[in-house]
């Protein structure tokens, strides 16, 4: 941990400069850390509306069923497919129509990154949040529409209601995930080490930056980056700790 | 007012139906991403999935630059990707399994002592730990110790990946099995050691074996901690402490060398029959062995 004792942990992680140069060598973690803020919480705001819905799907409208099991498969198996293949499809596929949208010259960046991430954490997000969807007690629901509820009224007032916390927790796990997500956003999101300044600009995570330049670092660098990666760690340690919390609030009830 | 009630229930049918078709929508439109990548890889990787593939090594970057100038078709194949992956998920087969099963059968057993409740907890720590942190504990666990990028620090790596989900369908399995089973073959006189290898274990067979299948299919395509341990190699290695290759490592490569681009489509191309064939032998055996 040199880096930590050069710095200071709170030195390092607030400073913003990353410059290997060895003349003005100068380590710190803020723009990774921007970065991977930014990039994780924009692709759990893109993947919310499908992952809901694939949950809605297999835990409410079609529960039991067999199109929901078969949905259920197909929305597995992205979660099987490598990270590296992810990163290959959005080189090649997705980021002409980024440039084509004109977000931005190169289409790598944030909002590249992001929607790729989005993807690959639909399935995390929606098997879990389906699984506490069913796990709703028949009686309320049969209660709510023999008042003659709509089956709208009744996912939104009932079903979505009792499963809140359950499907809190599923986001927030989905979160982690996007958090420590290491290739596809290496090769998507542009490189560059600086605070990014919004959802057009490039930048670099934690995990992007570990798996960039690790390969040729030495000395203060090194340590400078195995520094983020224990930060990573921590930050995803937090987040699956109150992922976990949250769970608990709800077995109890 | 007569006309409010009339209305009304129209609305909230309508916003109903609204509903469910969005939802129906979304649903759908979530699946569309898995066929674009299924046919974005097969459709590129098709013209270069051939034997050359799975006999010869990866050709240099020079070599592929001439035959791309001659238009020839890119020489070499991955073969050293596929003895390195071989190698070093079999290598992690080998450790993770045994001590994941004995972990789950542990904690299947002693769910409320408080040894078993750290072990739990810690098994929840590591399946939410992001594989590049895997990847620098693994380097600082091998890599650093015998100051040489090895097959046996990525076995490491994949290792601490795939302990954590075996643990878990180990623990989960068992615990579905009936408390009879135990019971009678306690009963009957026979010792702890032989009711575990003799009834528990074949009886969660499916389960267990399910897991282990699916463990190997996600470390297969895992890329990040090969890079900080086994590096890559170009030619064919089977000695684990050596630097060696993996499939995953080595589409990594041809996406950074603009010569050797033509190879990364096949070699996606295998990855993801691998993997997917995994995650069907899988499928087929919880079906098969339900507890």
């Amino acid at each position: 941990m040199e880096a930590f004792g050069e710095y200071g942990v709170w030195g390092f992680i607030a400073n913003g400069e990353w410059d290997p140069r060895s003349a003005t060598e100068e380590y710190g973690a803020l723009s990774f850390i921007m970065g991977t803020l930014y990039t994780a919480f924009f692709a759990l705001f893109i993947c919310i509306p499908f992952s809901l819905s694939v949950a809605l799907f297999n835990g409410e409208y079609f529960k039991g069923k067999k199109i929901s099991s078969a949905l259920s498969s197909i929305v597995d198996l992205l979660a099987g497919i490598p990270s590296i293949l992810y990163g290959l499809w959005g080189f090649y596929t997705v980021r002409p129509v980024i440039i084509e949208m004109g977000v931005n010259a190169q289409g790598f960046g944030i909002f590249l990154s992001s929607i790729v991430l989005a993807i690959m954490i639909i399935p995390y997000a929606s098997s879990l949040s389906s699984e506490f969807l069913s796990m709703v007690p028949d009686n309320l629901k049969e209660g709510a529409y023999s008042l003659g509820a709509t089956q709208i009224e009744v996912i939104r007032h009932i079903s979505l209601p009792t499963a809140a916390s359950g499907i809190v927790a599923a986001y927030i796990l989905a979160l982690g995930r996007a958090l420590g997500e290491t290739m596809a956003v290496t090769m998507l999101i542009g490189n560059t080490n600086r605070i990014p300044l919004g959802l057009r600009d490039t930048g670099n995570t934690m995990a992007s930056v570990i798996a960039n330049q690790f390969g040729e670092a030495d000395g203060l660098k090194l340590s400078a980056l195995i520094a983020i990666g224990l930060l990573l760690f921590i930050i995803t340690a937090v987040i699956n700790l109150i992922a976990k919390i949250v769970m608990k609030k709800l077995s109890q009830l | 007012m007569n006309q409010n009630q009339i209305v009304l229930p129209r609305a909230r049918k309508g916003k109903n139906k609204l509903v469910f078709w969005m939802v129906c929508f979304f649903a759908f439109l979530t699946m569309v991403p898995l066929f674009l990548i299924i046919w974005d890889v097969v459709s590129k990787g098709y013209e270069n999935f051939n034997l050359r593939l799975f006999t010869e090594v990866t050709p240099s970057s020079m070599d592929a630059l001439m035959a791309r100038m001659n238009n020839d078709p890119i020489p070499g194949g991955i073969l050293n990707g596929i003895t390195g992956t071989l190698l070093i998920v079999g290598l992690a087969i080998l450790i993770s399994v045994p001590i994941g099963l004995f972990i789950g059968i542990y904690l299947a057993d002693n769910r409320d002592r408080h040894f078993a409740k750290v072990i739990s907890y810690l098994t929840d720590l590591l399946q939410g730990m992001p594989s590049i942190v895997i990847g620098i504990i693994a380097y600082s666990w091998v890599v650093k110790p015998l100051s040489s990028y090895s097959a046996l620090a990525g076995s490491v790596a994949l290792t601490i990946m795939m302990l954590p989900m075996i643990v878990r369908s180990t623990e989960e399995t068992l615990k579905m099995l009936p408390a009879a089973y135990k019971e009678a073959g306690l009963a009957l006189g026979s010792s702890y050691t032989n009711v575990v290898f003799k009834i528990l274990l074949p009886s969660g067979f499916g389960g267990i074996f399910t897991g282990i299948l699916l463990a190997i299919s996600r470390v297969t395509g895992e890329t990040a901690p090969l890079m900080l341990t086994a590096l890559g190699a170009s030619v064919v290695n089977w000695d684990v402490l050596e630097p060696t290759s993996a499939i995953p490592l080595l589409i990594w490569d041809f996406y950074n060398d603009p010569n050797l681009i033509g190879l990364i489509w096949s070699t996606s191309l295998l990855l993801l029959i691998v993997i997917f064939l995994l995650n069907w032998i899988a499928k087929i055996v919880a079906s098969k062995w339900k507890v």
